[in-house]
């Protein structure tokens, strides 16, 4: 039998190998949305633990394991995104901006996160994933569960919340 | 890359971002999570064995069938 057919059947050693090839994959694609690596390391827990949960609807004959569980792995990282949304304080191990003037890119960046990380979390998602990770749209479009067309129009609300957001914070940014 | 030109409405915003949440190219995943997955399956969660519901649902037939019986039940609570 093959390890997907046994995984569906409940196959603890065929799950524990999918587990192994993908772990690396879904953990790389929801630290680049959540942008945290402890809560990246217990979401892709807690994917597989869905994914496990889940293996009864999994067709092995027509499904896509990678595709399925980073489709439940985005799901998991949304998930996160609203109950951290209220929080404002970046993780310690965030990739450090590179400085200028230290006041003035201090209180850009300060305003600036604080605008992206009220972004609602769908469009937090989107917006993280096209603008700053350069997925293609395609990508975003089979993780998420939506149209590509539907990505593109989040990215473009996303853009014009952030624009407004950050004007209101005392933040000009125009097209050039 | 994306496949699409970028709004140009979207690129000083997008640069902006860039600058302030660098992408991570490579995530490495720092340690095997197999471990914690196993202790996840482990944790079942709490589940009420059969011969409870069974002693339930006689209760609750009893109940139905002999309703002068609930003060007496309520008494012994």
């Amino acid at each position: 039998m093959e390890l997907l057919e046994r995984f569906a059947a409940g196959d603890l050693e065929a799950f524990e190998a999918l587990f192994r090839q993908h772990q690396k994959e879904v953990y790389a694609w929801t630290v680049r949305i959540v942008r945290d690596s402890c809560a990246a390391e217990d979401l892709t827990v807690e994917t597989f633990w869905r994914v496990y949960r889940a293996r009864g609807r999994f067709d092995p004959a027509a499904g896509n394991f990678r595709a399925w569980a980073r489709r439940i792995a985005t799901n998991a990282a949304l998930d996160h995104l609203r109950h951290a949304r209220k929080e404002t304080e970046l993780p310690e191990d965030f990739p450090a901006a590179p400085r200028g003037d230290p006041a003035a890119q201090g209180e850009l960046r300060g305003r600036l996160r604080r605008a992206f990380l009220e972004l609602p979390s769908k469009y937090r998602l989107v917006a993280t994933l096209a603008l700053i990770e350069d997925e293609p749209y395609q990508e975003i479009a089979d993780a998420v569960g939506i149209s590509p067309a539907l990505v593109k129009v989040r990215v473009f609300r996303a853009v014009r919340m952030l624009r407004r957001k950050l004007n209101s914070l005392g933040v000009e940014v125009n097209a050039k | 890359m994306t496949e699409e030109m970028p709004d140009p409405n979207e690129k000083e915003l997008r640069a902006l971002l860039k600058r302030e949440f660098p992408p991570f190219e490579e995530a490495e995943l720092p340690r095997d999570l197999w471990p914690g997955m196993l202790r996840r399956l482990d944790a079942q969660p709490l589940r009420v064995p059969w011969f409870d519901w069974a002693l339930a649902a006689a209760v609750a037939a009893a109940l139905l069938l002999f309703p002068s019986a609930v003060p007496a039940l309520l008494y012994q609570l």
